[in-house]
């Protein structure tokens, strides 16, 4: 009992925590303006490899860290318009599109990377980004070591929270995205497009999550593996819901699961003679299922998720 | 009203596969005119007009527009863009609301450029407020529209088109939801607005307040336009016969001496999320021969009564009986089990599976049938043939029965229920609202239908607001007022509207 209170006291915890949550919070804001628009993205686990692969490749190549998170994006933002225009447009199944667009978007990223290294044994090293100093702050009691340890992707996630909170409730389009993904027809019969509506969501949504597989690269590792994403996409969709579409609690959520992750990790190395360790593994996961199990009830999902909508049909 | 024309037609044609929705059709609207456009279910009318606001692309045919100084501009078709900027205003059959955000956005929805960071939400508050003054139209303007009710979502559409500056307004049934006092004052605004300029189109079945409230009647049947006239002219008899083009039979009602009590509820109370949902000890026997009428103002309970009917609440206490045998846990399987036919008030939501086609809707509640399956594979050829003859006796038109049911027009859906609660040959059929919508044709039919119901030995309960259409088919009436029913003990027409409005009689 007194190591589980050291553990949540230490400020390690509190900034692992936070640097586990990091590329989640990319992810599930990507994600929430894709539902809120009405579309499930099922692509992002591939979304996130394929930004994890051409981000680092690009740094490798010598495009600055900084020009590797554009390139991120950007390819995040193909795969991202690949899947909207399968999916708004023509309407296709979002389920079996999305899946598509992660069995695809995962080989492509893994077959780059072999055709680009085709015999290296320990994969090569980039410089990635370092803890952000700020000086007098950083001094900080307990915050300081928390918040100052963490890269400038962190704070960019931190940040996008914000901008995404602003644009789903003050903003214009904050309102159109919201109104298309309860009823297009609302959208249309105001002269909108509710197709170029739905197709930009997609792709700024899945820019974000490309820079959920960016931050592993570049950020928490210096390299890319394959298998490196294990996931974190999967957990992102879950955790939509838990934040019932809404940026501040998707933030919540992240570091919920964030704090989960670090905390199995230290129990591990405390209690590993007397639990097997594949159950500290599967602890965040079972947690995230109960904790969605609660919010999951009065989740009030976007009316028309799923659902494709095409012009001039009833 | 002036001799200026605001808005003209031409040729209108559209076709949805086999089906001509319209064929040809030429309209003309003035300044300040009311237009009231009619016609049978599926005869097209929400087609012309969603091709005037491009929701639809005309197969041939064009539109012209008046701009503020009186001057026709043709329209381009096939963009509500360029509808809403030639002051095209249009009020969907079928709210086109977005129910997770509130008036004031839905309304400004659309005409604030999107990429901008910031809105101007005081300046529009400020608009809103002013043509809520001028229009005697008002709607809260801070909550999600999914927690208003019918009438505020209906003046919320209104006030979407003339915040846009609508100059004119095309009303598709607005008065189908309303309840009879919200339908007046509905009129009573729109009086106001055409005094200023505004030019109304709107569609409607009844034909009192047609007559009470138009300047110019159009006639469509079957895609055409078979006639048009001044209502100072026109009369009930010669519109039916336009509209249907022969005379509508009488439903003729004979006396019948009700038998054993087919449902009894006894002192039943259920806890809705609201009043209209919400009933308060109720107590009441329908017997077999026998149609009760359940008259009352919307909201106050008709939804809690009909769910409770169709098993859809669960009672907080009390005791329902159906024959003699007592329903313990009512669920609307036990319901349809029971042998009670729905005939619900939301046709589109729990009426039918819109994705669905027309044939397997007709089937949904006896998919256990043996006709309908064999060893848990349903019958293709069976569902097929017993559609077929359904939609030949009940009238059901539209593009076929292989079709989706939601592109059925709204009346042709309501027939499409009738069929398969009448095909069971239930005990009990719950009626809620069962005309709202249809033609006077389809009304008649759904009467003549319930009557001979009751002749074959089934109960009837009939929800309405229609309080003509309960005097006409009840043989009994109950008032329904916060939740609780009252016996009416009289078949007089103020005696009862004093204790719907709950007033001593
Ligand atoms: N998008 C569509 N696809 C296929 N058929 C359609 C479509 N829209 C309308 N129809 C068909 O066109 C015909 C005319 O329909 P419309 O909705 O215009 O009728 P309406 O006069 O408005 O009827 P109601 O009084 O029942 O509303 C109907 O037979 C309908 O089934
Ligand atoms: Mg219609």
């Amino acid at each position: 009992m007194m190591d589980l209170l050291n553990i949540l006291l230490s400020e390690s915890f509190w900034a692992a925590s936070l640097r586990i949550a990091t590329p989640l919070i990319f992810g599930v804001l990507g994600a929430l303006i894709c539902e809120r628009a009405g579309v499930l993205n099922l692509g992002i686990e591939g979304i996130f490899v394929v930004g994890a692969m051409c981000g680092w490749m690009a740094v490798w190549l010598g495009a600055g860290l900084w020009g590797g998170v554009i390139v991120a994006a950007l390819a995040g933002a193909f795969f991202g318009l690949l899947h909207a225009i399968l999916t708004v447009p023509l309407g296709l199944s979002q389920h079996v599109s999305g899946l598509g667009i992660t069995l695809f978007a995962t080989s492509v990223s893994y077959f780059t990377y072999r055709t680009a290294l085709p015999n290296v044994s320990s994969p090569p090293r980039i410089e990635p980004f370092q803890a952000l100093d700020i000086p007098v702050l950083s001094d900080l009691p307990f915050l300081g070591p928390v918040l100052f340890q963490q890269t400038a992707l962190t704070w960019l996630a931190l940040l996008m929270v914000a901008l995404v909170w602003y644009v789903m409730n003050r903003s214009a389009l904050g309102v159109a995205l919201k109104a298309v993904g309860d009823n297009p027809d609302s959208v249309d019969a105001q002269g909108l497009s509710v197709y170029a509506l739905r197709i930009w969501a997609i792709v700024a949504g899945s820019a974000l999550m490309a820079l959920g597989g960016a931050f592993l690269t570049m950020s928490a590792f210096d390299a890319f593996f394959f298998g490196m994403v294990n996931g974190r996409g999967w957990v992102c969709i879950a955790l939509v819901i838990f934040a019932s579409w809404r940026p501040g609690k998707a933030l919540l959520g992240a570091l919920l699961f964030g704090a989960f992750d670090a905390l199995q990790v230290r129990l591990q190395t405390e209690m590993g003679a007397l639990v097997p360790g594949q159950v500290f593994l599967m602890a965040p996961y079972i947690l995230s299922i109960i904790a969605l199990v609660i919010a999951a009830r009065s989740a009030d999902y976007p009316r028309a998720l799923l659902t494709p909508w095409f012009k001039g049909q009833r | 009203m002036t001799d200026q024309t605001v808005l003209k037609l031409n040729g209108l044609s559209k076709r949805f596969g086999p089906v001509v929705a319209n064929d040809d059709v030429s309209l003309t609207l003035g300044r300040g005119e009311v237009l009231a456009l009619l016609g049978e279910n599926g005869a097209g009318k929400t087609t012309l007009m969603n091709m005037l606001f491009g929701h639809y692309l005309p197969d041939a045919g064009t539109v012209e527009v008046a701009d503020p100084g009186g001057t026709l501009h043709p329209l381009p078709l096939g963009h509500p863009q360029a509808a809403l900027a030639a002051g095209v205003g249009m009020v969907h059959q079928h709210f086109a609301l977005a129910e997770n955000i509130n008036a004031l956005d839905n309304i400004t929805l659309g005409s604030e450029p999107l990429l901008s960071l910031r809105r101007d939400r005081r300046a529009a508050e400020r608009k809103i407020k002013d043509i809520m003054a001028r229009s005697g139209l008002t709607a809260p303007q801070d909550v999600p529209v999914g927690r208003l009710s019918v009438g505020e979502r209906q003046r919320v559409e209104i006030l979407k088109a003339l915040y846009r500056d609508a100059r004119i307004l095309v009303l598709d049934e607005p008065t189908a939801v309303l309840t009879p006092q919200e339908a007046d004052t509905l009129f009573a605004n729109i009086k106001t607005m055409t005094a200023e300029g505004l030019s109304v189109i709107f569609i409607s079945h009844k034909l009192r307040e047609v007559l009470a409230f138009s300047d110019r009647i159009a006639v469509l049947r079957h895609g055409r336009k078979v006639g048009e006239m001044a209502t100072s002219e026109a009369d009930e008899g010669t519109i039916a016969r336009l509209m249907v083009g022969a005379d509508t039979p009488k439903v003729a009602r004979e006396a019948a001496t009700p038998g054993a009590p087919v449902l009894t509820l006894q002192n039943v109370s259920v806890a809705g999320r609201s009043k209209r949902d919400t009933l308060q000890g109720v107590t009441l026997t329908v017997h077999a021969h026998e149609i009760l009428g359940i008259a009352g103002i919307s909201g106050n309970g008709q939804s809690g009564l009909a769910n409770l009917i169709s098993g859809l609440a669960v009672p907080t206490a009390g005791m329902i009986r159906v024959d003699e045998t007592e329903i313990a846990r009512p669920s609307a399987a036990t319901m349809v089990a029971a042998g009670i036919g729905r005939i619900p008030e939301d046709r589109h939501h729990e009426g039918i599976v819109g994705a669905m086609s027309v044939a397997e809707n007709m089937v949904i509640e006896r998919l256990g049938d043996p006709d309908i399956q064999s060893r848990g594979l349903l019958r293709r050829d069976a569902i097929q043939a017993n559609a077929e003859g359904l939609a030949q006796a009940y009238d059901v038109r539209g593009p076929g029965v292989g079709a989706a049911a939601r592109l059925l027009s709204g009346g042709n859906i309501q027939k499409l229920i009738l069929a398969r609660v009448f095909e069971r040959a239930p005990r009990l059929i719950l009626a809620n609202q069962p005309t709202r919508g249809l033609d006077m044709g389809a009304a008649a039919e759904v009467g003549r239908r319930l009557l001979e119901a009751r002749g074959r030995g089934a109960g009837v309960v009939l929800i309405s607001e229609d309080l003509d259409e309960i005097l006409g088919l009840a043989d009994r009436i109950m008032v329904i007022r916060d939740g609780a029913l009252v016996e009416a003990g009289t078949m007089d027409r103020a005696k009862i509207g004093l204790m719907m409005a709950g007033e001593p009689a």
